[in-house]
């Protein structure tokens, strides 16, 4: 008997009886010989549990993760602490292990936590409709951009480059697919630089695409920049980090269409990536063209409240080619995660959390830049998340710190090219001023080795 | 005259964690603020912060345990009980797999740490790879997408890279009548239009549409094998033929992948691109609706336009290391953010190394032999008459029974029997899909289910009808036991409510 199944001699037995075979082979007798696979997969042999622990638990251990080192790695997932309270809520198999809730009378649970979490999006984003999750952050950007040409029908979508670098890509990948020219818009000064914007954008722009705060950390005065995509009649789309927006002015309330992002830091774990989930807010009037599941109130025939899958006619199990995206598996679980951490912090917490990393984020970046041969990349109000600019090579000082258990934070050029000297750095709750004094102290020591070391390398 | 009783979750109103708010109230202690406390306004001019706070509930911890707690308590799920629910795999979720995903080594792993201090992760990426693509029978595979829909987009534009590289315009993308909602969306997403392939009596393909309709302007054609009938397509060679014949290239929809793990492999029947749900065959909990995540396997000549990044092994006098690639000149570029669910991708391969080769394949034996069994429960005569199968006597891991006799003889309908089950305690099967079968019940009961839960099944199924040739009424009127009973869908969607009010 294989794991996970219950089939005895005795069952097989009946079973075929019953069905009117000799074998369970007869059942594949349909397939032609052509296509049948005459030899064993070639795959390792089963293990049993403890085996398969064992071996998942040594791979686990050759990672260095957030455990093992003090990281101040970010750009665009945080080590956040994930209170113990979501564990215990999304390990339960109630909602752990239910199919999206199709049948509403059986999964008011689910259903409700959507509406929930619509609810928490809703009141942060500033926007009155929300969908109840997509893949991530930069599948969120494409799916807005998506939108818009639903929306608009125009050609281009103008993304500025303080746009996270994987949204950008991403965008380039599945806007050429339905018709969409993708522009950049330069930065200046670490914010979109609003002059160069409104030279780009004009009558076949059919989206502006904004990050806040933008990918080097920067506060974006989003509202003249809001003025320029919306007086083209551009919708404007704005990735959002959603733990600042506690305490930034909601886009919703600046004129933004669609806000999206990254969910990770509301409760989720990193996971080398992923699972998370990306938000997707926008204004009333977008309502019956968004993408994905969206849980609507409602009563039953005994006048109880209730909660289904609503406008499900623009999804494509019923619209097909004509649904607004075509998204079926989400990913429910992460965004319940996040809105239990958002019930966790609290109207309160979310505006201490985010002011308790505005204050740390203002001394790291002033305790850093003092350091010789390090500057901040640009002086722009920052939130959480900082460059700075190096003189030395950055990688060999990034291997340095890492040698110590400190990881400073991402080499800006392995995604920026125009930043060759750039380092970003993230702050979260879980960075005690003890640890910044820390990197900067290793940080420091790193930067003035690389610096003699090639001072000296220059006089050979 | 019976008296109705209600169920303490019926007795209960529901509750938002907005609606426990109470101001003051808190779970969140935040750290002592540790750095000179400057002026928020030189940290962060007035004009760019908020002027009220976002309106999130005001709860103790106590609180908000219970209150998710009594919602779990509304919740069916397949912990609880059968899901045959048809296309969706809702086989065991083994709880190995949530501890080993737990691992700080996993789940605290920054996914910007360096390959080479990543090294585990990117094994466990690679060890997984090269276990699909043998699964598959094709060479190469991308992880990234993150659920099937994911991965049939991913498949489509690799699909238009392929043939704008040769300087071939082409415009449509066949689909069977019979698909997924997922095939035609993900068409009109990438840009092409869709064109339906016409089933045969038999429920495949209808060969002779086929070949009139594979033209020159033809870029793919998107196929489900066994399809979303149940039915292994017998003429699989010839299909792939005729689509390879017209220069377009041949994707398989893995949504039920489940029938075939060792058996056959989509590679070997033609396939192109093939796509996995590792939340259906792999045993990923579906958490509701997600996470999920939608691999993809690709033969050699789509390879240089995969997504990127790729996995690399590398083997020097060093030993074995593994980087990430980022290079490449026509690769499509990227459907998401960093490496993918790669949470999912250990559950998926914990799976993996547990069955084996030879337990995939037995898992696949089995899934067919007990929907095949339940189709052969489905031919009593209490059933059978008024819920006859829709084509043949066999399938693979998943059948099709049609409902319009019960409508004609019994009144009532396939979605009133799907209510009515839910008071047996069961969830429903999949209800009017596929669309080419009237009143249509598409049923998957997965090899993790005994053999007396599948009998017990038949029977609820044989006593709803026996109920329903008394007084169609109770089916009508079902359910009764769950914590709500039938909901306003309609009156929902006229005029929407998404969101909790804010506070007054």
């Amino acid at each position: 008997m294989s794991r996970y199944t219950s089939l005895t001699e005795e069952d097989l037995r009946e079973m075929l009886a019953l069905i009117g075979v000799d074998s369970v082979d007869d059942l594949f007798a349909v397939i032609p010989e052509g296509v049948r696979l005459r030899r064993p997969l070639d795959l390792p042999e089963g293990m049993p549990e403890q085996d398969v622990y064992a071996h998942l638990a040594g791979l686990a251990a050759r990672n260095v993760s957030a455990e093992d080192e003090i990281t101040f790695l970010g750009a665009g997932m945080y080590d956040h602490y994930v209170p113990a309270l979501i564990d215990s809520i999304i390990s339960r198999s109630e909602f752990l292990t239910p199919y999206t809730p199709y049948q509403p009378e059986i999964s008011q649970g689910g259903l409700q936590v959507m509406f929930e979490y619509q609810t928490a999006i809703s009141e942060l984003t500033g926007l009155p409709v929300s969908n109840a999750s997509l893949y991530d952050g930069p599948s969120s950007v494409g799916a807005a951009a998506y939108l818009a040409k639903l929306a608009n029908g125009r050609r281009d979508v103008v993304v500025s480059r303080g746009v996270h670098p994987h949204s950008r890509e991403t965008l380039g990948t599945l806007a050429p697919g339905y018709g969409q020219r993708v522009v950049e818009a330069p930065l200046r000064d670490g914010v979109t630089d609003a002059a160069a914007l409104a030279g780009l954008v004009g009558p076949d722009t059919a989206a502006v695409v904004l990050q806040q705060p933008n990918f080097l950390g920067a506060v974006e005065d989003l509202e003249p920049l809001v003025e320029v995509a919306t007086a083209a009649g551009a919708l404007v789309v704005c990735a959002c980090d959603p733990l600042p927006l506690a305490i930034l002015r909601p886009p919703g309330e600046l004129g933004v269409d669609v806000a999206v992002g990254e969910g990770q830091s509301l409760g989720n774990r990193l996971d080398y990536g992923g699972p998370s989930f990306g938000f997707f807010a926008a204004t009333e009037e977008h309502i019956r063209r968004m993408p994905g599941r969206i849980a609507g109130e409602t009563r039953d025939v005994d006048g109880r409240r209730g909660f289904v899958l609503t406008l499900q006619t623009r999804e494509q199990h019923i619209r097909r080619e004509r649904a607004t995206s075509n998204i079926c598996t989400a990913q429910v679980l992460n965004a319940l995660a996040g809105v239990i951490h958002l019930s966790w912090l609290g109207k309160r917490g979310v505006v201490e959390l985010a002011e308790l990393m505005l204050r740390r984020a203002d001394y790291a970046r002033r305790t850093l830049a003092a350091l010789p041969g390090v500057r901040a990349l640009h002086e722009q109000p920052v939130v959480r998340e900082f460059a700075l600019a190096l003189e030395a090579p950055v990688e060999a000082v990034v291997e340095r710190c890492a040698a110590e258990g400190v990881n400073p934070g991402l080499p800006l050029g392995r995604v920026m090219p125009e930043h060759p000297d750039g380092l970003l750095v993230a702050i979260t709750e879980q960075r005690s001023r003890a640890d910044i004094d820390r990197l900067a102290d290793v940080l420091g020591r790193a930067v003035a080795a690389e610096r003699s070391g090639s001072l000296a390398g220059a006089r050979a | 005259m019976s008296v109705a009783v209600q169920t303490p979750q019926q007795r209960e109103h529901a509750t938002t964690i907005y609606e426990r708010s109470r101001p003051g109230r808190r779970a969140f202690t935040p750290p002592a603020l540790d750095v000179p406390e400057r002026p928020l306004d030189e940290l962060l001019p007035a004009r760019l912060r908020r002027a009220a706070p976002p309106e999130l509930p005001e709860v103790a911890e106590p609180e908000i345990v219970r209150h998710y707690n009594g919602l779990s308590k509304r919740n069916f799920d397949l912990d609880s009980g059968f899901y045959p629910l048809g296309s969706c795999t809702m086989k065991h979720n083994p709880k190995l797999h949530e501890r080993v995903a737990a691992l700080p080594g996993h789940a605290r792993l920054h996914p910007l740490q360096a390959p080479a201090r990543a090294q585990g992760a990117l094994e466990l990426m690679w060890n997984l790879e090269r276990a699909l693509s043998e699964i598959a029978g094709l060479p190469h595979v991308s992880l990234q997408p993150s659920a099937g829909s994911h991965g049939e987009l991913a498949g489509v534009l690799l699909t238009r890279a392929y043939h704008a590289d040769r300087g071939d315009e082409r415009t449509l993308v066949l689909t069977p009548d019979t698909a997924h909602g997922t095939n035609p969306a993900t068409v009109t997403m990438a840009g092409y239009e869709v064109v339906k392939v016409a089933t045969a009596p038999d429920g495949g393909v209808d060969v002779e549409d086929l070949r009139r309709k594979a033209d020159g302007r033809v870029a793919c054609l998107m196929l489900t094998n066994p399809n979303t009938l149940g039915l292994f397509d017998p003429n699989i060679e010839e299909i792939a033929r005729i689509v390879h014949d017209a220069g377009a290239t041949l994707y398989y929809d893995g949504a039920n992948l489940n029938a075939v793990m060792g058996i056959s492999r989509p590679g070997d029947m033609g396939f192109d691109i093939v796509h996995f749900n590792l939340h259906k065959s792999f045993t990923q909990p579906h958490g509701g609706g997600g996470p999920g995540a939608g691999p993809i396997a690709v033969s050699d000549r789509i390879e240089p336009y995969l997504m990127r990044p790729r996995v690399v092994r590398r083997e020097d006098g060093d030993g074995v290391r593994f980087d990430l690639d980022h290079e490449g000149e026509r690769s499509i570029g990227r459907l998401r953010g960093f490496q993918g669910n790669f949470g999912v991708f250990v559950r998926s391969y914990a799976y993996i190394r547990s069955l084996g080769a030879a337990g995939l394949r037995e898992a696949s034996e089995i899934a067919v032999l007990n929907a095949n069994y339940l189709m052969a429960l489905m031919r009593r005569p209490e059933i059978a008459p008024h819920l006859p199968a829709a084509f043949g006597e066999r399938c693979m891991h998943e059948f099709v029974l049609s409902g319009a006799p019960m409508k004609r003889e019994l009144g009532i309908r396939t979605t009133d029997l799907a209510k009515r089950l839910l008071d047996f305690g069961y969830h429903p099967p999949t209800v009017y899909f596929p669309l080419l079968v009237e009143e249509a019940l598409l049923v998957e009961p997965t090899e993790t289910e005994t053999r007396e839960t599948l009998e017990a099944f038949a029977d609820a199924v044989a006593e709803i009808l026996r109920e329903a040739a008394e007084d169609p009424e109770i089916a009508r009127n079902a359910p009764y036991g769950t914590p709500v009973r039938r909901l306003d869908e309609a009156g929902a969607a006229r005029s929407p409510v998404v969101r909790q009010p804010p506070p007054a």
